[in-house]
């Protein structure tokens, strides 16, 4: 079993809400968003690790907390046995070269006023390396994405390349620094169908070649399915299932997860898939429902003890767990 | 007789830099009852489609060539005129994407479906238009009570559903659904989904579907076409699209798309991106893309042929197999 390269433990990010001068006056009760509400997983060395749910679930919101772009209320995060959940900005400098994220829009997340070439090795300065290394990472990195020849690329402004060309620029970026682990949020929603499954490739190929472990981020079951070793799936701040995707996949057993799969449609005429039993949407996770926070929704509510209790996450298999009263014994 | 045929239909738009030939050339036919899906990326014209079909296309678009055959009307030459007083909304709707976010925030769901009912039908008193209303939101499974709700107080699947609703408000023979459930998420994507796919039936609506998401058109209609590039590759019903697809863009495209079900396999792109319309390439514009190219697809427009009953394609690899010729 290899070491976790990111653990984190008991997780929390709650938003206040503001209030109206009115209210505060009054000493109305404070509000939160309860973006993530006690979190637990680790990804492990060379493991691509998805965190799948519908919009609002919290799974940006943990990735962003990973890399530290935000600080958590509360829990622990460790990145290779050492906590980093509340170092200063000046002590997590040094690790920040470590850990890397690529967003989900490459239309939005490069400068568009910077060539290729000063996107890719601005990380490179800001951490203080200079002279030919620079030029040899920058190489380097775009070969690793296959924009090739790299000269071709250099001094070409983002507008005058593909989604495709810039979601790999975006990955070379985050490479140049040789990080160990790369939060991945959605990193092929905007692009084209023909032209996604280069960039996922391209992810699983890093992963083999340069033992980068990845948190991917994604609302796409099936795309998920694809390339991720293990699979955690949120609901409102929460875990409902994790395991190896195979197994969560195959033989789901949060009726969450179960209805999440039964809604993906599947790209052939000739199978006809069970209509989906779930109804309404996801609720605002500023008031989450009490107990499991699935129950208003559930197809196998089973009462107040789904009301009222909320259901741990317990292993029902070998590191497959579920958080539901169904599975509790 | 199909409901809605369209012949060698020709969209182009004038730019600064010269002619975008978004839409070059394409003919399918749509059936009354029956769902027919356009596919493809984005730019491949799709949406410029749907847009000449309701002759709406933005000022600098124009329909230069072709047929749009429906009932009476030749759609490409009707004027002006009575193409709103006859047949936008009341014959062809459409509900365009991200459309939950085209309703005006100011009014109540209930006052913007009545004006689209007193609008397009002028003898109908206000009161019979709220009863219809109300029809109209039971039919789409909300129920009655909430038209004097504002768009705010609505989840995104729930105004999606209204604005289906305000497309069928009178009673249209033609619904074109423009990327339906892109911006919702998967449950209330399938659960919109199923709603159309109820109401064509119930109704015998003919759809036109317009997605970038095959598999939502595997689950939906009957028919399919794949665009690319402002063209139709390829055009069978949807078993033969996606059990026997013979334009290399199609299995491309098909091989690209990850499935739930089935086996877990590396996921095949297509190399390059699509082209530039303003300069698309010579001969067929999928060529540079296309690992079977010869020195004729470089220089020749492939026709857009049959092969087999039912089953058309562009790509003159396709042909040549169906004359027995080796490529």
């Amino acid at each position: 079993m290899s070491a976790p390269v990111v653990k984190v433990e008991n997780l929390k990010k709650w938003f206040p809400v503001r209030m109206g001068l009115f209210r505060s006056i009054m000493g109305g009760k404070e509000l939160f968003v309860r973006a993530v509400d006690d979190i637990s997983f680790e990804v492990k060395l060379k493991e691509i690790y998805g965190l799948a749910g519908e919009s609002g679930s919290g799974k940006t919101t943990t990735g962003r907390i990973l890399v530290r772009l935000i600080s958590p209320s509360d829990g622990k995060i460790f990145f290779k046995n050492q906590e980093i959940s509340s170092l200063s900005d000046r002590a997590l400098k040094p690790i920040r070269r470590k850990m890397q994220i690529i967003f989900q829009d490459p239309y939005e997340s490069l400068n568009p006023r910077k060539y290729i070439r000063s996107i890719i090795e601005e990380p490179l300065l800001i951490h203080g390396i200079v002279g030919k290394e620079v030029e040899d990472r920058v190489y380097e990195g775009m070969e690793n994405v296959q924009l090739t020849p790299p000269e071709e690329f250099l001094f070409r402004f983002p507008h005058e390349i593909s989604g495709g060309q810039r979601q790999r620029v975006a990955v070379a970026r985050a490479l140049v620094l040789k990080p160990e682990f790369i939060v991945a949020d959605e990193p092929v929603s905007m692009l084209d169908v023909s032209i996604r499954a280069e960039v996922l490739n391209l992810m699983t190929d890093l992963r083999d070649k340069l033992g980068v472990s990845f948190l991917y981020i994604t609302h796409d079951l099936a795309l998920a399915r694809h390339i991720c070793d293990n699979l955690a799936v949120m609901y409102l701040g929460k875990i409902m299932e994790k395991g190896p995707t195979e197994a969560v996949l195959k033989e789901p057993l949060h009726p969450y997860t179960q209805a999440l799969i039964s809604a993906v449609p599947i790209p052939d005429p000739t199978s006809r898939r069970i209509a989906v039993s779930v109804k309404g949407e996801i609720p605002s996770p500023v008031n989450p429902p009490s107990g499991c926070r699935f129950h208003t929704r559930c197809p196998a509510y089973m009462g107040d003890i789904c009301r009222t209790k909320e259901p741990p996450l317990i292993e029902v298999a070998k590191n497959h767990y579920v958080a539901c009263h169904l599975h509790v014994k | 007789m199909a409901l809605l045929r369209i012949q060698d239909l020709k969209a182009y738009f004038t730019t600064r830099s010269g002619s975008v030939k978004a839409v070059d050339g394409i003919s399918f036919d749509v059936e009354k009852g029956k769902a027919m899906g356009l596919a493809g990326e984005s730019g491949c014209g799709k949406t410029t489609t749907a847009l000449s079909i309701l002759r709406i296309l933005p000022s600098n678009g124009k329909i230069i060539g072709g047929k749009m055959l429906f009932k009476k009307w030749d759609l490409a030459r009707l004027d002006e005129e009575e193409m709103r007083e006859e047949v936008r909304w009341k014959e062809i709707s459409i509900v365009f994407q991200g459309a939950m976010n085209a309703l005006n925030p100011v009014y109540s769901i209930g006052h913007q479906i009545v004006e689209a009912i007193m609008l397009h039908e002028k003898d109908v008193e206000r009161q019979e238009a709220w009863d219809r209303a109300g029809k109209l939101m039971e039919l789409v499974g909300i129920n009655a009570s909430r038209l004097d709700n504002f768009p705010h107080e609505f989840s995104g699947g729930m105004r999606q559903r209204a604005m289906i609703a305000m497309a069928l408000a009178c009673n249209p023979s033609l619904f074109i659904a423009d990327e339906p459930a892109t911006a919702l998420d998967v449950i209330v994507a399938a659960q919109v989904l199923q709603l159309l796919k109820e109401l064509k039936e119930r109704l015998g609506l003919g759809m036109m579907l317009i997605t970038h998401d095959l598999s939502i058109i595997a689950e939906t209609c009957e028919k399919a076409a794949i665009m690319y590039a402002g063209k139709i590759a390829e055009y069978a019903d949807v078993v033969t699209i996606f059990k026997n697809p013979q334009h290399p863009y199609t299995q491309g495209l098909i091989d690209a798309f990850p499935s739930i079900a089935g086996e877990r396999v590396r996921m095949i792109s297509i190399p390059g991106t699509t082209p530039d319309l303003l300069r698309p390439p010579p001969g067929c514009r999928f060529h540079p893309r296309c690992k079977y190219a010869k020195e004729i697809c470089k220089t020749e427009d492939p026709d857009f042929s049959q092969i087999e009953r039912g089953h058309f394609a562009s790509c003159h690899k396709v042909v040549a197999e169906a004359k027995g010729q080796k490529w």
